[in-house]
């Protein structure tokens, strides 16, 4: 009973962490009014990024800020197309989800002798504790760093301005290019760190099925928190403990089928959603370019 | 300035939903070079698998032989039969298809070109094999038969794990014929071995695979194999923070975690479409029927690399393997044919 119970929360902070750098990384985004759904492809080039060069530098942290900086890299292309050249978001942040896994690919079989995996890294992440992965307190504290961003500043303010009305923002003399831009590039490192942590401290090195569906979730879960970083947390702990409870639960301990326990979070997920969370209201000027002088 | 920006990024996603490596040459046939092209699964041929070992037993055969190899890669499902029409095409005299993801589009082209010859690897249409289709299909039980063996024979705790991934015919061999050998191994050794099995319902999901086999490592398990493919490197993850051990598959993935990676149920692709390739070049007829691998053609089996069991161990695996071959033992390779085998051993 106890070593199910110590599995469960094990397995609910580890399959969690990477869905949670992922939602940050939405939250920061959405609340600016820019919609991210290329987290996906970042988080993938942040994973490819980490692993290689926690290998070639045999130091994770550096490795961390790589991923981290990787994933800046390619989110300016998304920052530039739709906050600058007002380009339709969905259609620019999906391009990276093309480009991330393609680009990883890439530059895999160039590095490491035409291989699609890099090879293992000899130093992960350490373990707090040795029980936990030192990712899981990160997400933590990147949490609750960004509801204080967010909620308890002036930046946090303007973020959440030109998220929800950049006209008046704009009247007021914040600069919303230059707020939406920032906001949009920490929500690159955030993503970019959340693929990092998945090869530097999940697994020990970049596969090309590393990141498979992560950044999918750690969108809905924004969503379901209702743009909130604490919501957005909590929602991503529930997936990850519906899901520890179908890895505990499954393999004949009772008598369901696999392919039912493997519905579980996201059936989960929903009936939560209906039941418990109510309507969930969006930043108003989410997804929606600002051009200066329209109303 | 943003329709600009709109046509990039459009192009953009165009190129890279077309972007499929064309490498067959327009050259004319005739000209004696006997021409192959594969189609790999999505995986790619630098899967270090399954498509990267059938690509590598071309290459060789290329180096014997002088034929002529190319391949084309997909993006997506629905590519497959598109670039194996494309091949159908081309002066290419076999066309493979890699994994038994491409049988619907094997199927499909080829009854639309009835003088290609078409290789399907991992499937088999059974009775209803068209006359220019051949099936390459293996006998991954018996490789997993042997890893079972050196499980049941290593295993302190006296508890294995399995991880699948999604349940089908091909992972069904793999598990039955993995049970069949922990079994054959408990029965030697006259003590019960238990063995923990749990799908991941995903090929993909490394953290799950790290999951699932943490579970079985703190339930007290001390051997898991998986036959999962991406979730294996999960699988393997976890023995190594646990100090205990995995087994590969596919191929020896011990150099994945030298001293967690027990052995790997091996099954080399290359080496059995290097065999049908052959028997084509020689004249003979290959289409309308299966061609079925196991230890004997060296296409199944286990690493020579046996570091981290005792010679002992790996010189009786050795002898069943042999056993095995000669049919003395015949391997389950479903549920059925597991439990008339564990009838059998009463």
């Amino acid at each position: 009973m106890l070593s199910s119970i110590m599995s469960i929360i094990n397995t609910t902070l580890m399959y969690s962490t990477p869905l949670i750098f992922g939602a940050m990384s939405g939250v920061v985004s959405e609340n600016a009014g820019v919609v991210n759904v290329g987290i996906e492809g970042i988080m993938t080039f942040g994973a490819f990024v980490g692993a290689a060069v926690g290998f070639y530098t045999q130091n994770p942290w550096l490795g961390l800020l790589s991923g981290s900086l990787a994933g800046v890299i390619l989110v300016v292309l998304h920052a530039v197309a739709s906050v600058n050249f007002k380009a339709d978001q969905t259609i620019s942040g999906m391009a990276l989800n093309f480009i991330g896994p393609g680009l990883s690919l890439f530059l895999c079989r160039l590095l490491f002798k035409n291989k699609t995996t890099t090879t293992r890294i000899a130093n992960k992440l350490p373990k707090i504790f040795g029980l936990v992965d030192v990712t899981v307190l990160l997400a933590l504290l990147i949490t609750i760093l960004l509801w204080f961003v967010l909620y308890r500043t002036k930046w946090g303010l303007r973020i959440r301005s030109v998220g929800e009305h950049p006209a008046a923002a704009d009247t007021l003399g914040i600069n919303v290019t230059k707020v939406r831009c920032t906001s949009v590039i920490v929500s690159g490192f955030l993503a970019g760190a959340g693929g990092a942590a998945m090869t530097l401290g999940v697994v020990s090195q970049f596969t090309p099925t590393a990141i498979s569906g992560q950044g999918f979730i750690a969108l809905a879960a924004v969503i379901f928190g209702k743009w909130k970083p604490q919501g957005a947390y909590g929602a991503c702990l529930l997936f990850a403990l519906a899901q520890a409870l179908a890895v505990t639960f499954g393999g004949g301990r009772i008598d369901i089928p696999s392919e039912f326990l493997s519905m579980l979070p996201y059936v989960l997920t929903i009936v939560v959603l209906i039941l418990f969370v109510g309507r969930s209201m969006a930043p108003s000027a989410n997804g929606k370019p600002y051009k200066k002088g329209k109303r | 300035m943003k329709k600009l920006a709109n046509i990039f990024l459009v192009g953009i996603i165009i190129m890279n939903l077309s972007g499929c490596s064309w490498s067959d040459p327009e050259s004319v046939a005739n000209d004696g070079i006997f021409r192959i092209a594969m189609v790999p699964d999505m995986g790619g041929v630098n899967d270090q698998s399954f498509n990267q070992s059938a690509l590598e037993g071309l290459y060789e055969l290329r180096d014997e032989t002088g034929a002529q190899i190319s391949y084309v890669e997909s993006k997506q499902f629905s590519d497959f039969a598109l670039n194996l029409d494309k091949l159908a095409d081309g002066p290419s005299d076999l066309i493979i298809g890699v994994g038994n993801v491409l049988s619907d589009a094997i199927e499909e082209v080829s009854a639309r070109n009835l003088d290609k010859n078409f290789v399907i690897v991992d499937y088999s249409f059974g009775d209803k094999t068209a006359n220019n289709v051949t099936g390459i299909i293996f006998k991954a039980q018996d490789a997993a038969f042997l890893v079972g063996y050196i499980a049941g024979m290593t295993t302190k705790s006296n508890k294995v794990g399995f991880v699948g991934g999604i349940k089908n015919v091909i992972i069904d061999q793999f598990q039955y014929g993995f049970e069949a050998g922990v079994l054959h191994a408990s029965t030697e050794r006259k003590i019960p071995i238990e063995v923990m099995i749990q799908y991941a319902e995903s090929f993909a999901d490394a953290g799950k695979g790290k999951a699932i086999a943490s579970r079985m490592f703190s339930a007290d398990c001390d051997i898991v194999f998986h036959a999962a493919g991406g979730v294996g490197y999960g699988v393997i993850e976890s023995a190594k923070e646990y100090g205990t051990f995995a087994i590969g598959v596919d191929r020896d993935q011990s150099y994945l975690a030298p001293d967690n990676v027990l052995t790997s149920a091996v099954k080399n692709v290359g080496t059995a479409v290097k065999l049908v390739a052959k028997e084509l070049m020689a004249g003979k007829k290959i289409g309308g029927k299966d061609y079925e691998f196991g230890l004997s053609e060296h296409c199944v089996g286990i690493p020579e690399n046996h570091k981290n069991m005792s010679d002992e161990v790996y010189n009786k695996a050795m002898e069943l393997s042999k056993k095995v071959e000669s049919g003395q033992i015949t391997v389950p390779y479903d549920e059925k044919s597991f439990e008339a085998y564990k009838s059998s051993l009463k």
